[in-house]
């Protein structure tokens, strides 16, 4: 009653105390954590090893293309300078590119923010409807769209006499087919995430619906805007089968078309080097955007799930 | 004591201001929308109609016997294009003995598309359940991961090429150097270089998908499942799976329409007009470029309906949240509620209809 009894603790040894202190850890901990390391290491290494071999293979001499070696040995940088010789011409195949892209996505863009908004925000008979016309839409094949719009571009009906082959515009309208679609459905899930109390304060407020979406809604939704923006632009930028079929000249390909396309210089032979130095350089901005917008573009993927 | 103010009195609402988010949404929607809606009809709406008409038709030529001149324009041939692998099948020698080509192509879309998804899903639900468990290098790990889905298709088409070339490094590791095996030429190893290379590109995605699932659920509930005594197997199929299906459905269900209208794959790694290999988009892109234009449409529709056909046993079999709008969702509940109770009612009275009392209680 009077005396409190000495703690346990004290009648330790201080090496009992170190022992005790130490994190103990089960043998089941560690084969998991050792399990999780090597899965980590599995997958680290399972995305990157073929990247590795064509960053590797591009740095080689351009007559050693097809060398097995593990690490280029004599390093050159001669394969990314013959890519922008006359003879393969990438550059302007890179600027090609550009262009369809950057003109799609800001095209989906103003079409795709006030119909996500709608979807979004309104309450309608169709919606139901509507949206699984928009879904149904990037599920077409493209080739299904591709036979109709090849015959038309290319003059073949008499009521439209046009020839569109080589021209911008003979991309960017089918590339239309799939961007809207994708930049609809990802800015319809960004927008349903601002809470509508936003709009219905700058209202009592007294903004109009515009304005409400205008000053309130637009600067809130930049983000989403633009993940969208990097999304689209993006799958617009790895396209190939319509610009394979409507820019065929040669100073009209896009840069993936332009790339499966080199020749040797003898002919016969596959370039690989070039083709792999391309290769790094059409995917090296993506992998900057990717790497800088991580979080952004796994956070749109998880939102609208496409592509 | 505070001052009430209970006693106010009711508004007077002789004219409404009308307002344009409870009011009349229907017309600003259909003002809203109507832009994107006429872009869509215009780039694919239009094109998918007339594909179907083109479908009927077919290039006229050869030679007329009548006048000697060579033909030209087209003719109505009805079902003819699509008919014509029973009636003039033009046999190709594929991977599974000669055939129609239309049907080995069908074959070799059906092939890559079951193949690849499979492992694709398990791989990509692998990955989710490492990367899920991980402490440390997640960022590291979801970098990567998004490297293979970043590389345009047909860069890693031409990578792959590299990879797969006779003298090439899979090969070597593989340890063929000294009787190598002719992944780009061989029939059977062509197909499977190409279902290796889709495989790396879109499990990390659908890793990627699937990891989004499970950080949704939460740890209480294998909290509950280890105080249950549940077992690590019993845990995934009970519990992980279950409820990390609806992300992981709707990602499977993209990747098989995905794969289904393959094209830049085999195009960029194989090359056309390889029947090994050939899948329905390319074969109809062959077609197109051959300005056989009724016979493209044709075989382009015969793969948009496999793709419907595939969407919508998705959608009712697995139960394919693709839409996933909350608002929709809780109308649709709401009007299955109201018919049942609406069911019910109408037992209820016809019920009290047949009763013994029920003629004098009308009168």
């Amino acid at each position: 009653m009077t005396q409190v009894p000495i703690p346990v603790v004290a009648r330790l040894t201080p090496e009992e105390l170190g022992a005790l202190q130490k994190p103990r850890h089960e043998a089941k901990w560690w084969v998991g954590s050792v399990a999780s390391v090597v899965g980590m290491a599995f997958i680290v290494i399972y995305c990157l090893l073929p990247f590795y071999w064509m960053l590797v293979s591009s740095f080689r001499l351009p007559t050693m293309g097809l060398s097995n070696d593990y690490w280029p040995s004599p390093a050159s940088i001669e394969n990314y300078t013959g890519v922008f010789g006359t003879q393969n011409n990438f550059l302007r195949a890179i600027l090609n590119s550009v262009v369809v892209s950057v003109t799609t996505t800001l095209l989906t863009l103003v079409f795709g923010i006030i119909g996500a908004y709608a979807l979004a925000r309104l309450r309608f008979a169709a919606k139901g409807v509507i949206l699984g016309i928009i879904i149904g839409a990037s599920m077409f094949p493209g080739v299904t769209l591709l036979v109709p719009l090849f015959k038309l571009f290319t003059g073949s009906y008499s009521w439209l006499p046009i020839n569109w082959l080589n021209q911008y515009q003979a991309a960017i309208i089918p590339s239309l087919s799939f961007g809207l679609p994708l930049a609809v459905w990802l800015l319809t899930a960004f927008f349903r995430q601002l809470p509508v109390e936003l709009e219905q304060a700058a209202m009592v407020d007294g903004c109009t619906p515009g304005e409400a979406f205008r000053l309130i809604i637009l600067p809130l939704a930049a983000p989403g805007v633009f993940t969208t923006a990097i999304l689209t632009f993006i799958a617009v930028w790895n396209e190939f089968m319509i610009s394979l079929t409507f820019l065929q000249s040669k100073d009209m390909k896009t840069a993936t078309v332009s790339l499966s396309q080199f020749t040797g210089t003898l002919g016969y032979n596959v370039p690989y080097g070039s083709i792999m130095a391309a290769g790094v350089i059409t995917t090296i901005p993506l992998l900057i955007l990717v790497l800088f917008f991580q979080r952004r573009i796994v956070a749109g993927l998880t939102a609208g799930g496409v592509k | 004591m505070a001052v009430t103010t209970a006693e106010r009195p009711a508004p007077i609402t002789t004219k409404r201001k009308k307002n344009a988010f409870s009011d009349g949404q229907g017309t600003l929607a259909a003002m809203l929308l109507s832009p994107t809606l006429l872009v869509l009809f215009l780039v694919a709406g239009i094109p998918i109609v007339m594909s179907v008409t083109e479908s009927f038709f077919r290039v006229n030529g050869g030679v007329d016997p009548n006048t000697g001149l060579v033909n030209s324009g087209t003719s109505f041939v009805g079902l003819a294009n699509f008919t014509d692998i029973f009636a003039h099948p033009a046999t190709v020698a594929g991977v599974y003995g000669s055939m129609d080509r239309l049907i080995n192509a069908f074959l070799n879309t059906t092939l890559f598309t079951v193949l690849c998804v499979v492992l694709e899903t398990i791989l990509g639900v692998s990955m989710a359940l490492i990367m899920t468990k991980a402490f440390r290098g997640r960022g590291l790990v979801r970098a990567s991961i998004l490297v293979p889905w970043a590389i345009p298709t047909i860069v890693s088409a031409m990578m792959w090429k590299l990879i797969f070339n006779t003298s090439g490094v899979a090969n070597k590791v593989l340890g063929f150097s000294a009787n190598p095996i002719l992944w780009l030429a061989d029939n059977k190893y062509s197909q499977m270089a190409i279902i290796a290379a889709d495989v790396w590109k879109t499990a990390p995605f659908i890793g990627l998908l699937t990891l989004a699932g499970l950080q949704t659920i939460p740890s209480e509930v294998y909290e509950a499942a280890k105080v249950d005594g549940a077992n690590a197997w019993q845990t995934f199929v009970r519990i992980t799976l279950p409820m990390v299906k609806p992300a992981l459905v709707v990602a499977v269900l993209f990747r098989t329409l995905d794969t289904l209208r393959m094209f830049d794959l085999p195009y960029g790694m194989i090359g056309p007009n390889k029947y090994s290999v050939e899948t329905l988009s390319m074969f109809a892109y062959q077609e197109m470029m051959q300005t056989r234009y009724g016979t493209a449409a044709a075989y382009s529709i015969v793969l948009f309906f496999y793709i419907v056909l595939v969407a919508f046993l998705f959608v009712r079999l697995l139960g394919a949240d693709v839409v996933g709008d909350e608002e929709l969702k809780a109308i649709n509940a709401q009007r299955k509620r109201l018919h049942a109770l609406h069911n019910k009612q109408q037992k209820a009275s016809a019920k009290r209809r047949t009763t013994i009392t029920s003629g004098s209680a009308a009168s």
